[in-house]
């Protein structure tokens, strides 16, 4: 970073506007504070208003417990839709060893935010608001959760320290990283993608309540762990919704939607043979999406969307992690050209494959 | 971060300019404090003094780092504490690597270092750099003044890095204080101890945790790992700089430690409180009279609040200790003080310190030698430099470091050696009772004598070394006391012979906290085993005993000596204040008669 920041100052030519630059780029990297004053209130008082959640799960890596933020003083609480809160009973523990059972007011399927409520009263909590502003990539942030279920009772819940990375739409693929939710995330330069974490709450090192934990998320395809947060604007308006009583149920469930594969769009492949075998039209069958957009013998896939696809497997892994609504454009290799072919859009469950 | 340059005629212009370059590089390195973001002097000032702060504390800590090489048995991290090469690591990085090791520091020398004393529950090992007169030490802190949020470096060897000796450092901050991480059966206990989301991986075993003016917190040892692998994921544990202290003396003593109990389960009640579930009736605990459903305040000193802080608390304490208790029953509290138990037998410390070695079966198979034990082997697997330094003993780590202490404590008794010639005489005392009358005391090499309102009671040598007390009436004379004379006898013979000559086996105990103020200081206690009896001299700094707990017999209880106010009157030491306890319980203050 060091280099690259010198270099990149050696360009300013104003003196005053350099020095400013220079120190917000630096400021932003530094891990930490030489005392521990500033940081130490603010987690203090951020700790208060964070709850550690404990309910069913606790097999084959599913956590049973969670972290969960205040956000009303009469004991609202949001927390990431799993399954540690399906449960009857949601035990409750603030930092003051307080205990409550927590109910499930609802939940915010396209956000992946439940609601639960406790009845307390004056409990310390953060407002939430739909218009908090968004953070800058380089704001550095304190991050609390539950992790690993360490703190117990009135033990207060850990904090990590970390800058936001970047901001930006959350790739949640089939197959990749599975999350409904894709709109903006912060993601972290801390690891706080563990166990216990999802929930935890997000502050600035003024003590600003920017965002929540999201839940544990991993690529199926290199085993990485994403660490990010939903930001504060997201959550308001996920419980202002549930809070109204409205659920939002257009999402579609992506456990009952089919696998695409070739044979279900028409389109027969030479004989899968070799490790990397070229993706290659053999035959397309009648009446189904690939004839009726026009498909062609002969024709080679090298792309789907905007994804290059260099053999059948590929091209297989590509189909499987669209979920119905996902346009499907091909870019085919036909007489030495390129040639694009609209499939429109995956249709959902309920409709047939083949298309009138 | 800013874009890249776009050009080429900016870059020119900058050129152009030499002025910028130094000034470009000093805030460049100018990095720290949360200072806000305005360009003024003063943030540049306060950047750069604090990023010179830190760099100074990093490379004053980074001095003090160990990296531990045992080669196939893969090694760790360590942290010196004393100029004469004392430095402490984990159990679990000892136990593979054996009673030698080879060491590097960043001075980019290879040191040899011994074995010294270890802890297989609280994960702690004291071992010994040689070679060198004076080593880099770092000072320990008091870690109960951390809080969360502070900021913390974690110094030392991960993955075996330091190859090239130079330590690797990760800064982070404390993000947790006072935590419990179980142990694996009864080994590897990490309570009270401190959570840093700086990175600790294998290999940062045994290293430092420094705080922000690089003293020592904490001793990295443990971190939580689940389906990523053994790599660090925010989430690393330091066993606690006041644990370590607690432990510090018996380890440099050699010893095999345990950590303690109160030989009683605790369980949270329906309304919150922490109370007895179960105690074990052979107990000290029991005799001193806590019962099932008493609810625990303090121990120590410290608030229980959960059955977590009773955990953390006990966790952190040796075996052999006395420490107060108080309960509650019935609203009303009681103060008792508890002799704490061990948690392990010493055949079973000893066990553990050899570790698992494979399966009974794969051993008995034949000609499958049984793999021999690192941390007990034969003198003549040990290198020629390491030899001299080892002395092997049931129940220690290292006897020879037994000796090493027992002759510093020796030597501190020595500045308080009597000059006067007449020092053998009999010491004779008067003055009265503070429950009123007076008494006097004299005392002999081989026998006392004390006069109390109530009655005369003698002591004697000859009597009680042919078993014969009881029968001659004086067996804890004088009566009630547990055993007053005796033990006055024995503080005498210690004051004028030295340890070695006191007739008996004497060891050194290591450090226990005085029973008789309430401040944390530590005092060297030195352990006398006699045919009969058995006595714990308690040694403060200048070389005073000023506190013996002496036990008659292998079942007698305890008669405790506190002595105030100490001072050579004559040919002998006299206290202003002595104050005699049997089992607890006051038995008398004596105040003496200055001049006498």
């Amino acid at each position: 970073m060091g280099t690259i920041t010198l270099r990149n100052m050696c360009c300013r030519s104003r003196s005053l506007e350099f020095f400013v630059t220079l120190t917000v780029a630096l400021l932003a990297y530094c891990p930490t504070s030489a005392r521990g004053g500033d940081v130490t209130s603010v987690s203090v008082d951020a700790a208060s208003r964070v709850t550690k959640l404990y309910g069913a799960g606790g097999i084959r890596g599913l956590e049973s417990y969670q972290t969960g933020i205040l956000v009303s003083s009469s004991g609202h609480i949001i927390t990431v839709l799993s399954t540690a809160i399906d449960s009857e009973a949601i035990d409750c523990v603030l930092d003051d060893g307080r205990r409550y059972t927590a109910s499930l007011i609802g939940v915010d399927l396209r956000r992946e935010l439940a609601v639960l409520k406790i009845d307390g009263d004056d409990l310390p909590h953060f407002k939430l608001s739909t218009d908090s502003p968004r953070q800058a990539v380089g704001t550095r942030v304190l991050a609390l959760s539950n992790l690993f279920g360490v703190a117990v009772g009135d033990e207060r819940v850990s904090v990590q320290h970390g800058v936001i990375a970047a901001q930006v739409p959350l790739r949640a693929r089939r197959g990749s990283h599975e999350a409904a939710y894709r709109g903006d995330v912060y993601i972290l330069d801390c690891t706080t993608n563990n166990p216990g974490s999802p929930g935890g709450c997000l502050v600035t090192w003024q003590g600003l309540f920017i965002g929540m934990l999201g839940k544990e998320l991993r690529s199926s395809q290199n085993a990485t762990w994403l660490s990010y947060a939903i930001p504060a604007n997201e959550l308001a308006i996920g419980l202002e919704m549930i809070l109204r009583g409205q659920t939002d149920q257009a999402l579609p469930d992506q456990k009952q939607s089919p696998d695409f594969d070739l044979q279900s769009l028409g389109l027969i492949l030479v004989p899968d043979l070799l490790n990397l075998t070229p993706p290659f039209v053999e035959a397309v069958t009648q009446d189904t999406l690939a004839a009726v957009s026009g498909l062609q013998i002969d024709d080679l896939v090298v792309a789907i969307g905007d994804r290059t696809v260099t053999s059948q497997r590929g091209l297989r892994e590509e189909l499987s992690r669209l979920i119905p609504g996902d346009p499907i454009q091909l870019s085919v290799v036909r007489n030495g050209s390129i040639v694009l072919i609209d499939l429109g859009s995956i249709p959902s469950i309920a409709e047939p494959i083949r298309k009138k | 971060m800013q874009q890249p340059p776009s050009s080429h005629s900016t870059r020119k212009t900058v050129c152009r300019n030499p002025v910028m370059l130094p000034i470009m590089l000093i805030v460049f390195f100018a990095v720290q404090q949360p200072v806000g973001l305005s360009a003024d002097n003063d943030t540049f000032a306060q950047v750069l003094a604090a990023q010179q702060e830190r760099i100074r504390t990093i490379a004053t800590a980074a001095k003090t780092s160990v990296s531990i090489f045992a080669g196939s048995s893969g090694g760790g991290s360590g942290v010196l504490i004393s100029p004469d090469g004392y430095a402490l690591t984990n159990f679990h990085v000892v136990q593979p690597a054996g009673i030698a090791m080879r060491c590097g520091l960043n001075d980019g020398k290879i040191y040899d270092a011994v074995l010294v004393g270890l802890d297989p529950t609280g994960d702690l090992a004291v071992i010994k750099l040689l070679g060198k007169d004076i080593f880099p030490y770092a000072s320990i802190a008091d870690s109960d003044t951390v809080s969360v949020g502070d900021t913390c470096y974690t110094i030392g060897n991960p993955f075996l890095l330091a190859t090239d000796l130079q330590p690797s450092v990760s800064a982070g901050i404390v993000s947790g204080v006072h935590r419990y991480q179980f142990p694996a059966g009864t080994l590897l206990e990490y309570a009270d101890c401190l959570q840093v989301d700086a990175a600790i991986n294998p290999g940062n075993s045994g290293g430092g945790l420094f705080n922000a003016g690089g003293d020592l917190i904490g001793i990295n040892g443990r971190a939580s790992f689940e389906k990523r692998g053994r790599i660090n994921v925010g989430a690393g544990y330091a066993i606690s700089a006041n644990q370590v202290r607690n432990f510090l003396g018996i380890l440099k003593g050699g010893h095999l430690a345990d950590h303690a109990t109160l030989a009683a389960t605790v369980a949270t009640s329906a309304d919150g409180r922490v109370v007895v579930s179960d105690i074990l009736e052979s107990s000290d605990t029991w005799r001193k009279g806590l019962r099932i459903d008493d609810e625990i305040i303090e121990i120590a000193g410290k608030n229980v609040r959960s059955v977590n802080s009773f955990k953390n608390i006990l966790g952190t304490l040796p075996a052999g200790w006395r420490i107060p208790v108080v309960y509650r029953r019935e609203g009303r509290p009681t103060e008792i003080f508890v002799e704490l138990a061990g948690v392990h037998t010493p055949a079973m410390l000893n066990e553990l310190m050899a570790g698992r070695r494979g399966k009974p079966s794969a051993q008995n198979k034949p000609g499958n030698k049984p793999k021999p034990n690192p941390l007990a082997p034969d003198l003549k697997d040990l290198p020629d430099t390491i030899r001299k330094f080892y002395e092997r003993r049931f129940g220690y780590a290292n006897f020879f470091f037994n000796r090493i202490e027992l002759e510093r404590v020796q030597q501190t008794l020595e500045q308080k050696k009597i000059s006067s010639e007449d020092r053998e005489s009999t010491w004779r005392y008067q003055g009265h009772l503070e429950a009123g009358g007076s008494f006097t005391i004299e005392l002999n090499d081989q026998s006392a004598k004390i006069s109390l309102p109530t009655g005369i009671s003698r002591w004697e040598q000859t009597v009680a070394d042919a078993g014969l007390a009881a029968e001659a009436g004086f067996d804890a004379s004088p009566p009630g006391s547990g055993g007053m004379l005796a033990a006055l006898t024995m503080w005498r013979r210690l004051l004028l012979k030295g340890p070695k000559n006191l007739g008996g086996r004497i060891t050194y105990w290591g450090q226990q906290p005085l029973y008789s103020t309430t401040t944390n200081q530590l005092a060297d206690v030195l352990e006398l085993t006699t045919g009969s009896c058995r006595a714990k001299f308690f040694v403060d700094t200048f070389g005073n005993v000023i506190q013996v707990t002496f036990f008659l017999g292998s079942s007698s209880t305890s008669c405790d000596l506190y002595f105030k106010g100490l001072g050579e009157r004559g040919p002998y030491w006299q206290p202003t204040h002595l104050t005699v306890t049997n089992d607890g319980g006051r038995f008398a203050t004596f105040i003496f008669d200055a001049g006498t």
